[in-house]
């Protein structure tokens, strides 16, 4: 399936449209449960939508099968998105998303341990996505299976000491199946990450520490279904993408404000976003 | 400890090639004969042991059974939110192995002591805590944790260390104490000592210095701190006037600490229990192991001499 989804070229208009549906859905899931995060999840939606649906060698009937693509959301925040991500991919019922964040249910405010199917680790604490990832990548070359692994980032988690211990490892091992992904849409929880640490130059400092950094616009589906699925990409080493995005993309009044950050949207938002999403 | 700890580890490595060794960037030397069978089963992780404790747990998750060796306060503190999220949560099954734990490394300084290890591992649900009190408890510890399926972490002194026992132990078993003694702990006495970790050579010797006072004295080695062996500790409350737990670890949170947690969720009379350990400040003079514990009481006559005061007291209270 890897090597099909690779010579194939992604379906972008197919991308775009369930990336729309997620959209829809996490608006929906926000405005349900008050929960803080929606323009972090809504931010990373193409992100996952390119791997779901196109660069991913996975089958949700079977997701422990050891030769499978790992995908690690280790911007644990955005667990609105994954669940209504795996959901739509088959992992589990779309109808349990209405139980999100509701007492005595599976989907938490970030992603559990052991609980979920299509959940690879339990996310939530910054900076642990990745090393998680790089000790998977090494179980599989120690195994001598070829799956890739995955890591989506925040730009305010590249804050965190472990990340960059992580990308030295990384390059030192040269794991060349491994492909970070950092959703950088400018915004931490409580100012703009270039101002809270010296964030920029990112694509830099990723190539500094010894990956193959590449700028990417993070809301062009088709684009990053190609860059993600070009993995390994013959340079030899770690890819790094640094998907440039928007908070809260896809809702024009949610875009680059982050008060939507922690604020979950009235009804009649939940209405205009979808009209702006064109599910209705 | 660790040349054991590296033997046993190499011979554990052949047998099972789930087994990967990740070093914080010590053991110069000390994992060749590993590096040499399985070159590809071994990671020096450089001076990053959260990553390091990251990339045991994706390992661990991905059916690996990897060791993640460094010494005690940067394999446990400077890691710690890595062992309880990625580890533990996951009950992804991560072996954790401390070098120079409680005062081993004590000429090194406060920043390389490790009084608190016990306190913070045994606190994370799934983990199993072992300290093993001389090489042959080490090397069983090691083949008992790895034939289980769960996280656990094992502290150890570090080279030179008495040797206890006469040889390999056979029935050695996690949550299972040994008793040290000929006579079996059933027979009771006055005094029970509760030794865990690498003090046990010293509380072996305290128990018969008090043998010479007249007052008999029994050991156990706890070489396992969580999972408690209760029905051990049941018995010994029950036959014993007095039990004492010993431990290079301070006596906030640690083996004591559980002892005495346990003791009084049982409605065991908690009156009984001496808890020795070191007190709750750190130790920055200079000078090696030895000089550390006399100045904080952990030599085999201090204790005796402590343990035998006690019992004075009660007697004369009584």
């Amino acid at each position: 399936m890897t090597a099909l989804a690779m010579r194939q070229s992604p379906d972008t208009e197919a991308l775009r449209a369930q990336a729309a549906r997620i959209r829809g859905r996490v608006v929906e899931m926000c405005h349900a449960s008050k929960s803080a995060h929606l323009g972090s999840s809504l931010s990373c939606v193409d992100i996952l939508t390119a791997a779901y649906w196109h660069v991913l060698d996975i089958d949700p009937n079977n997701p422990a099968d050891p030769k499978r693509d790992r995908f690690i959301l280790s911007k644990g925040h955005a667990a609105m998105a994954i669940y209504a991500t795996l959901a739509m991919r088959g992992y589990f019922p779309e109808e349990e998303l209405a139980t999100y964040n509701q007492d005595d249910g599976r989907l938490a405010e970030h992603p559990p341990a052991n609980m979920l199917p299509g959940i690879e680790a339990a996310t939530g604490s910054l900076g642990h996505g990745l090393p998680l990832g790089l000790g998977m990548a090494l179980a599989g070359r120690i195994k001598g299976e070829d799956y890739r692994v995955y890591a989506l980032l925040s730009d305010g988690e590249n804050n965190e000491g472990s990340v960059w211990e992580a990308a030295m490892f990384a390059a030192g091992q040269k794991l060349e199946n491994v492909c970070v992904v950092v959703d950088y849409n400018k915004w931490q929880a409580t100012g703009r990450s270039n101002e809270t640490l010296a964030l920029a130059p990112l694509r830099d400092k990723w190539a500094a520490f010894g990956w193959d950094a590449q700028e990417v616009d993070g809301h062009d589906v088709g684009r990053l279904a190609e860059r993600m699925a070009n993995l390994p990409n013959g340079s030899g080493k770690p890819v790094a993408l640094i998907a440039h995005t928007i908070k809260g993309r896809g809702v024009s009044f949610m875009e680059d404000d982050n008060n939507w950050h922690y604020r979950a949207p009235t009804a009649e938002e939940v209405v205009k976003a979808h009209a702006e999403l064109g599910l209705v | 400890m660790r040349n054991a700890f590296a033997d046993e580890l190499t011979k554990l490595g052949q047998e099972d090639p789930r087994v990967v060794m990740l070093s914080g960037d010590i053991g110069n030397k000390l994992f060749d004969k590993f590096k040499a069978a399985q070159p590809e089963r071994f990671f020096n992780c450089g001076v990053a042991e959260q990553n390091m404790m990251g990339v045991a747990a994706g390992m661990a998750m991905s059916g690996l059974r990897p060791v993640a060796y460094t010494i005690t306060p940067f394999v446990t503190t400077r890691c710690l939110e890595q062992i309880r999220t990625d580890a533990a949560y996951h009950e992804a099954p991560v072996t954790v192995v401390a070098v120079g734990a409680g005062l081993a490394y004590a000429g090194l300084g406060p920043t390389h002591h490790a009084c608190e290890d016990l306190s913070f591992l045994r606190s994370i649900p799934n983990m199993v805590v072992l300290a093993p009190g001389d090489e042959w408890e080490v090397r069983a510890g090691l083949r008992a944790i790895l034939q289980q399926d769960r996280p656990a972490y094992m502290r150890m002194g570090k080279k030179g260390e008495p040797v206890v026992h006469a040889g390999a132990i056979a029935d050695f078993e996690i949550g299972k104490a040994i008793p040290m003694t000929e006579r079996p702990i059933g027979d009771g006495g006055e005094v029970c000592l509760l030794s865990t970790g690498n003090l046990l050579p010293e509380v072996l010797e305290a128990g018969r210095l008090l043998g010479e006072r007249g007052i008999s004295a029994q050991t156990l080695s706890f070489h396992t701190v969580k999972p408690l062996d209760e029905a051990c500790l049941a018995m010994a409350f029950q036959r014993f006037q007095r039990v004492v737990s010993v431990e290079e670890h301070s006596v906030v949170g640690g083996f004591g600490s559980a002892v005495a947690e346990w003791a009084v969720d049982a409605g065991i009379d908690a009156r009984k229990l001496l808890r020795i350990g070191t007190p709750d400040r750190f130790f920055k003079l200079s000078g090696e192991q030895s000089f550390a514990r006399e100045r904080l009481g952990l030599t085999a006559p201090q204790i005796a001499e402590r343990v035998a005061g006690t019992l004075k007291q009660r007697t004369t209270a009584a």
